[in-house]
């Protein structure tokens, strides 16, 4: 079956002034994806998680989410959004209860007090609550930030760079709330990151964005997949190895090398031939460890 | 949504402690005001009779409750709308600052009801520090010097109003000052739909009421056809219910140019920050 459309984002395009801050970008989400929204700084990917919270209008392109546009059902999308964009900015006089309730009050859904603090216990706030924001770190402004995304119970969360400015501890324990989120709760979820091994372990789908365009999207496993391999080769002697590559496998690229160390560019389906013809050629292999990560891959698309 | 979100800035306004500098430096304008007449305010009252005591004999309690609330209202008329562009100015504004308003304005309340909802809020502040002012204008006065007669000094010549006669006219005076402030406090808002800094609006509130009270006061023919639609032309009818007679047409000709000027400018207000994209 099937699966519902949550977010289609078609041929979007955004101006500011001269400047072209989205030229061109497509993408689907569906319902359940942890959908990876992936691009370099400047790519637009803020512009666009913006034209889909409707706080900017976009100059051409479709938006729909849940099926419906903006033009005609706007309230009623937005209370089944929640959204954290760049960092949650929260009234720092007020205690993160009054912050909570002010949020509770114009989401389009009735919550009680009793389930603010059942958030507030959700994201590790518990006895916080009448602590005023100014006095909180960047780690509890980002939990409380996803407190409120969730205070409503929407179907959609959007996160824009939500570990951005965390330290690792921060950056886990965010990462384990998106995990709950997508276990516990089923969500749809739109996540914008610069850890693109955080968008590798949580999203099963993604898209990437540069200079205003989409420039790929698909299931994040399949798009890794369909690349070649970066191998990383511990040998013993190096040019032995070297001329067992270039005889046996003519279209595999050596890509640095340093006194016993190797990295060669290859179809992941070679990879036991390549073990198997070095050692056959008398190269002792002491450590052969693909390195296909996200990284490469989304370097390799943002620098073609 | 509109009601909901307008309990919403009534928490955020008294919140912040800004909103208590404002009613706190009232307070302090009043006080300073009221020990200065009791220290000196004979001295005060006779350097402004001495031009009619050749003509005229005063008798009673003429240093009373009700002239020192006219004294007050008059001086403070003027710098009241600092306290009031200081919150206001800073209700639009102050969440761009602040970063809240991508979290209110990616919520199901339009952004139209988020204008009215801070305009609402703004009057209702702005209403609170007119009865303040009210309160320590007349009810402390009366406390402190007592009851009696008022006279006032026009430039028609000197009007004296009965005890009896005078309560009435203080409540509908209150009631235009209110309409004058609120029209600040609107003005304060609109310039706040165009900032994305707390001090901008405020500041341009005062630029604008300087300027206008300049141009009112230049006595220059080419001024004369905008003169009477500046808002601040208007801002001392308040004066006119203690005249005799009543000048009622000028009156209502001034609250008709004032309410005008509160719609004009939450129009301008919601249609600016409804085009708005928010980028901060």
């Amino acid at each position: 079956m099937e699966k519902e459309t949550v977010i289609k984002v078609d041929h979007l395009a955004k101006s500011f002034g001269s400047f072209q801050a989205v030229k061109d970008v497509s993408f689907t989400v569906s319902r359940g994806d942890v959908f990876g929204f992936l691009g370099p700084n400047g790519a637009g990917k803020s512009t666009t998680i913006r034209c889909l919270l409707s706080l900017i209008k976009p100059d051409a392109g479709k938006i729909e989410l849940f099926g419906k546009s903006f033009n005609t059902s706007r309230a009623e999308i937005l209370s089944n959004i929640g959204s954290i964009i760049e960092k949650p900015d929260f009234y720092k006089y007020l205690s993160a209860q009054k912050n909570l309730e002010i949020f509770a009050r114009i989401s389009g859904a009735s919550v009680s007090k009793s389930q603010i603090g059942e958030m507030l216990e959700f994201v590790g706030l518990t006895g916080r609550g009448e602590d005023k924001i100014g006095g909180f770190s960047h780690g509890m402004k980002q939990r409380l930030g996803i407190a409120q995304t969730l205070l409503h119970q929407p179907d959609l969360i959007i996160l824009d760079e939500p570990t951005t400015g965390l330290d690792p501890q921060g950056i886990v324990e965010i990462r384990n709330l998106i995990l709950r989120l997508k276990n516990e709760q089923n969500k749809t979820i739109l996540l914008s990151s610069h850890q693109l091994s955080e968008i590798e372990l949580i999203a099963n789908r993604m898209v990437i964005i540069n200079k205003g365009k989409s420039i790929v999207e698909g299931e994040v496993q399949e798009l890794l997949n369909a690349q070649e391999l970066v191998v990383h080769l511990e040998v013993d002697v190096v040019e032995n190895a070297k001329q067992v590559i270039k005889s046996h496998f003519p279209n595999a690229q050596i890509i640095g090398e340093t006194s016993n160390e190797l990295e060669v560019a290859i179809e992941k389906s070679q990879v036991p031939d390549l073990n198997k013809a070095l050692i056959d050629n008398r190269v002792m292999v002491f450590a052969l460890e693909p390195k296909r990560k996200l990284e490469d891959f989304f370097m390799k698309i943002v620098q073609s | 949504m509109l009601l909901k979100n307008t309990y919403n800035e009534f928490v955020k306004i008294l919140a912040k402690p800004r909103s208590y500098l404002g009613i706190g430096a009232l307070t302090l304008l009043i006080a300073v005001i009221l020990f200065a007449m009791k220290a000196d305010g004979a001295s005060f009252i006779s350097f402004v009779t001495s031009s009619f005591e050749q003509t005229l004999s005063f008798n009673g309690n003429i240093l009373n409750g009700n002239l020192i609330a006219f004294i007050i209202l008059q001086m403070l008329i003027i710098h009241i709308p600092l306290l009031v562009a200081l919150v206001t100015g800073d209700l639009i504004s102050g969440e761009a600052a602040m970063g809240t308003v991508r979290m209110l304005a990616s919520k199901p309340i339009s952004r139209s009801s988020i204008v009215l909802s801070k305009f609402i809020a703004g009057a209702v502040y702005t209403l609170i520090l007119t009865i303040w002012l009210g309160f320590l204008a007349l009810i402390v006065a009366k406390w402190i010097f007592g009851t009696g007669d008022l006279i006032v000094l026009n430039s028609d010549g000197l009007v004296i109003l009965k005890e009896q006669d005078i309560m009435w006219r203080y409540g509908l005076s209150f009631l235009v000052a209110f309409l004058s402030l609120l029209t600040i406090s609107t003005l304060s808002i609109c310039l706040s739909a165009f900032a994305d800094n707390s001090i901008g609006p405020i500041v341009s509130t005062m630029a604008i009421i300087i300027l206008f009270t300049i141009i009112g006061s230049l006595d220059v023919s080419v001024f004369d056809k905008i003169k009477p639609f500046l808002f601040t032309t208007h801002m001392a009818s308040w004066r006119s219910f203690f005249e005799n007679p009543i000048p009622t047409s000028k009156i209502m000709q001034s609250v008709v140019i004032l309410l005008a000027h509160n719609v004009i400018l939450v129009l301008i207000a919601i249609v600016k920050f409804n085009k708005k994209d928010i980028t901060s």
